[in-house]
This record gives structure tokens, C-alpha cells and sequence, in this order.
């Protein structure tokens, strides 16, 4: 590693020790990253240093680390994930970055996302909105012949599209209004072109909204804010089939 | 009827009520533009608006309908999101967002306030700049009215300032419409907002030609 440059950044993290603690801005240096770095792994870095200087750690949420799990959750320079396109802050990596640059990191910030510590927040909202109907019901049974439920290409494509949102929250989180409408729309999408899924399409579309309003979410304004910090970039055009759906459930 | 209380579905009546309200401006620019024919152009199109009597009153009564559904579902919406987003970012950097999209409250918050002031001025004439006068061919006198009002800088002002927020609130606005309906596609989408601001423009920059033409000279007494 010796022949790698490192850098020094400036690090201005959020710190909250619970949902009700008021929380502030705290500073600390963060040494010897090297371009190889992830975010995440940076952020190891500096707290390996908290932990032996005695102090606590810096709380973020992790899981996978490959940019599949949704778990890692940060605003990076006001931006969810940081601005690279569609990238999880996991994938983001410290070659993004300059030697002496100061990072701002804070947690996604929504009503309907309560901060339970740190950099960590509540989003069981998003369960909540799957809960009203992001499944379809079916008898389970054998699994079915290949060819007895028909596909086209073009709509199993459409659909593995909308599926690729892996729930992570920076879409409400990057919306000017809080709106959850993304990653709902997703869901109601995805469904709503399957065979499967269409039996309970009008159902569906309005329980979910109704549990997207319910959470605390804001309303769409059409900023198309979420698509552009989107890590699965998920297209704002499954808002507009949410909003044709919902038309057509109101007959 | 969860239209009016669902959050999509108020979205819905404020974009239908938005549109209709943009075909209006439409209207309203084209009939506006005969008085660079003079006046005999639009003191002729006035005398045969006020001709269709209670149409006419049929016409205001759906526009105020319009205006207050569009308003009220607005404030309410906006309120909400204000209730949803309670704490803001230290550092706030926007990828996409667009200062017309997110001044869509204010833009229309000025439009409706320029309504109230235009109908007391040129429908109700009741401001103290008006001149009313009948021209040769026995029919109010438009074309004066409005060129003896534009010729005060600071009334021309207040329309010039009223019609650059229509043309931020249209900017956003027709694009918006399209995808609350759900009338667009992955590949119409760019082009529907393009479109839109193109006409968001000209309707903006046509409302003010008016008001400039009178300034500068180009319409006069």
C-alpha cells in the first residue's frame, strides 16, 4: 500500500445519539484514505480511530457492500449517494475525491424517515407501503409449465426494470417534497404488466398510495429529483403508469 | 370520492384544472393579439365577447371554478409537502430539480393575486388609471383603455412581472400535466418537456409583447 497516495479530508458528519436528541454537525479528519477506498470503507477508517481514541463510533447503515442491498443510506455533499450515478454510497469510491476536500454527510431526511441514530434511519415506511399490496395473492402449488403464463420479452424487460429498485429510500430522500412516489410506483408497475399481478391492479394501486399518504410522504411534484439519485436509476416513466393505473382504478 | 383527497388524485383535478386553464391563456394571448391590428381589431372582439351575454357569465363562472380548485388543491399539496420534508439539508444540491418546478407556489400564488388586480382593472375598471370612451364606431373604446394604462411604466410593470411568473409557472407546468395523466412514454417525455417550454415561452413572451409594444411606442393613441 506504501506506494498509494493518500489523502486527508475534512469530514463533517451527523451525530444524533437517538429519534429525540437534538442532533449536530461534528468535524473529524479523516487520514490515510487512498483512492481504493469506498466510502464506507473510509468511514471504517475514521471510526477504527474513534474507537481507539475512546469515543463512539460514527452509526451508518451497511450491509452487502456490492450496491444491491439498499441498506447503506447517506446525503454526501447534499446529494443521496453522492451524485454518481447510479451508485450506492457503498460503490462510491474515494477516487471521487481530492486530497483536503471537506465532505458533509448526513442522513436521509424525511418525516416519514425518523433518524433513529446517527446516519441510521427508520425506513419501515417503505414495508408499510408493500404491505398495502406490492405482492400479488396466488395459490402456491407446483411450480407452473414454461409456457402456460405468457411474457412477452418487452414487458418481462419493463418489469425487471421497475424490479431493480432495491428500496433504499433516496428517492423520498433526494425529493424537494419528501414523496415516496418512485419507489411506490415501482412496485405498482412492476405488477401491474404481469399477468399475475393484474388480477388485483386497481386494489393495488390505490391501497398503496393510500399507504404512501398515510406514511407521511409528500406529494410528487413531477421534480424527477428521485430518478436522477436513483442508484438503480428506476425511470420516472413507472410515476406515470402509478398515475394511469390510479386512473383507471377510479372506474 | 378519494379524487379529492387521495394525493394522486388531487394531483390529477389540479392538472386537468391546469390545462384547461392553459388552453384559456391560449385563447385569452390570441384574442389579446388583435390589438396590434389596431382598434378596430380588438374593440371589434370585445363588442363581440360581451355580445354573447350569458355565456359570458357561463364562461367566468367555470373559469373561477377552475382558479379555486387549482389554488386550493395547491396550497394544500404544497402544505403538506412542506409538513413531509420538515427538516432540510445543510448542504442542499439538486441533480434535476428546476427553480420553476420548485417555485411553483409562489409563481402561482403571483398569478392569482395578478388575476384579482387584472379583473378589477380592465373587466371591473375600477382603478383610478382607467380611460373609458367609446370610439367612432360607437363601441368601447379597448384600445385606448389599454394604451393609456400600459403607458403608466409602473402598471406595465406589474403585468411584465405577472407574466414572467406565468411563463416559470407554465414551464414546469405543462410538462407536469402529461405526467400526472400519465400521457407521456420513456421516449416522449424529453420532448413533452421541451415542448412545453417552448410553449410556456412563447405564451409568456406573447402576454408581454403587449405591454413592451406600448412602452416603446410601437402601439400608441
Amino acid at each position: 500500500m506504501s506506494e498509494h497516495k493518500t489523502m486527508t479530508l475534512t469530514l463533517n458528519v451527523w451525530r444524533q445519539k437517538g429519534p429525540n436528541a437534538p442532533g449536530k454537525f461534528e468535524t473529524y479528519t479523516a487520514k490515510g484514505i487512498t483512492e481504493h477506498h469506498s466510502f464506507l470503507e473510509m468511514i471504517d477508517v475514521v471510526n477504527e480511530d474513534l474507537i481507539k481514541a475512546g469515543k463512539d463510533p460514527i452509526v451508518f447503515d451497511h450491509d452487502c457492500r456490492e450496491g444491491i442491498c439498499g441498506m447503506c443510506s447517506q446525503v454526501i455533499n447534499g446529494v443521496p449517494h453522492g451524485g454518481q450515478e447510479r451508485t450506492t454510497v457503498c460503490q462510491l469510491h474515494m477516487r471521487k475525491f481530492k486530497d483536503g476536500d471537506t465532505i458533509y454527510i448526513e442522513p436521509w431526511r424525511a418525516a416519514a424517515f425518523p433518524i433513529l441514530k446517527d446516519l441510521i434511519v427508520d425506513r419501515s415506511a417503505y414495508d408499510t407501503i408493500t404491505q398495502a399490496g406490492g405482492y400479488t395473492s396466488c395459490h402456491t402449488g407446483g411450480v407452473p409449465d414454461g409456457n402456460a403464463l405468457l411474457v412477452p420479452k418487452g414487458v418481462a424487460d419493463y418489469a425487471m426494470d421497475a424490479a431493480e429498485c432495491i428500496g433504499c429510500g433516496a428517492c423520498a430522500a433526494g425529493c424537494p417534497n419528501s414523496s415516496a412516489m418512485l419507489f411506490t410506483s415501482a412496485k405498482v408497475a412492476q405488477l401491474a404488466v404481469l399477468p399475475q399481478g393484474q388480477a388485483e391492479a386497481k386494489k393495488r394501486v390505490t391501497s398503496m398510495v393510500d399507504a404512501m399518504q398515510e406514511c407521511g410522504f409528500g406529494n410528487c411534484s413531477n421534480h424527477y429529483e428521485c430518478q436522477a439519485v436513483c442508484p438503480k436509476g428506476i425511470n420516472v416513466k413507472f410515476i406515470a403508469k402509478l398515475n394511469r393505473e390510479y386512473l383507471k382504478a377510479q372506474f | 370520492m378519494s379524487l379529492f383527497t387521495s394525493t394522486v388524485g388531487r394531483k390529477i383535478i389540479m392538472a386537468i384544472t391546469g390545462q384547461l386553464m392553459v388552453l384559456f391563456v391560449i385563447v385569452h394571448l390570441l384574442g389579446n393579439s388583435s390589438i396590434f391590428i389596431g382598434p378596430n381589431g380588438i374593440n371589434a372582439y370585445a363588442e363581440h365577447l360581451h355580445s354573447l351575454g350569458p355565456l359570458v357569465w357561463v364562461f367566468r363562472l367555470i373559469m373561477l371554478v377552475l382558479v379555486s380548485l387549482h389554488g386550493w388543491f395547491g396550497i394544500q399539496l404544497t402544505l403538506e409537502n412542506k409538513a413531509a420534508a420538515t427538516t432540510t439539508y445543510a448542504v442542499n444540491r439538486k441533480l434535476k430539480a428546476s427553480f420553476a418546478g420548485e417555485n411553483m407556489i409562489w409563481t402561482g400564488l403571483i398569478v392569482l393575486a395578478f388575476i384579482v388586480y387584472h379583473l378589477l382593472h380592465f373587466t371591473a375598471r375600477v382603478t383610478p388609471d382607467i380611460v373609458a370612451g367609446t370610439d367612432a364606431a360607437g363601441r368601447y373604446d379597448v384600445y385606448t383603455m389599454v394604451v393609456s394604462s400600459f403607458q403608466h411604466g409602473a402598471i406595465a410593470l406589474i403585468y411584465i412581472v405577472a407574466m414572467i411568473a406565468l411563463l416559470l409557472h407554465l414551464f414546469h407546468g405543462i410538462q407536469s400535466f402529461f405526467q400526472t395523466m400519465g400521457w407521456n412514454s420513456e421516449r416522449s417525455q424529453c420532448r413533452i418537456t421541451t415542448g412545453g417550454r417552448v410553449v410556456a415561452a412563447i405564451l409568456g413572451l406573447g402576454y408581454i409583447a403587449i405591454p413592451v409594444s406600448i412602452l416603446i411606442g410601437i402601439l400608441n393613441k
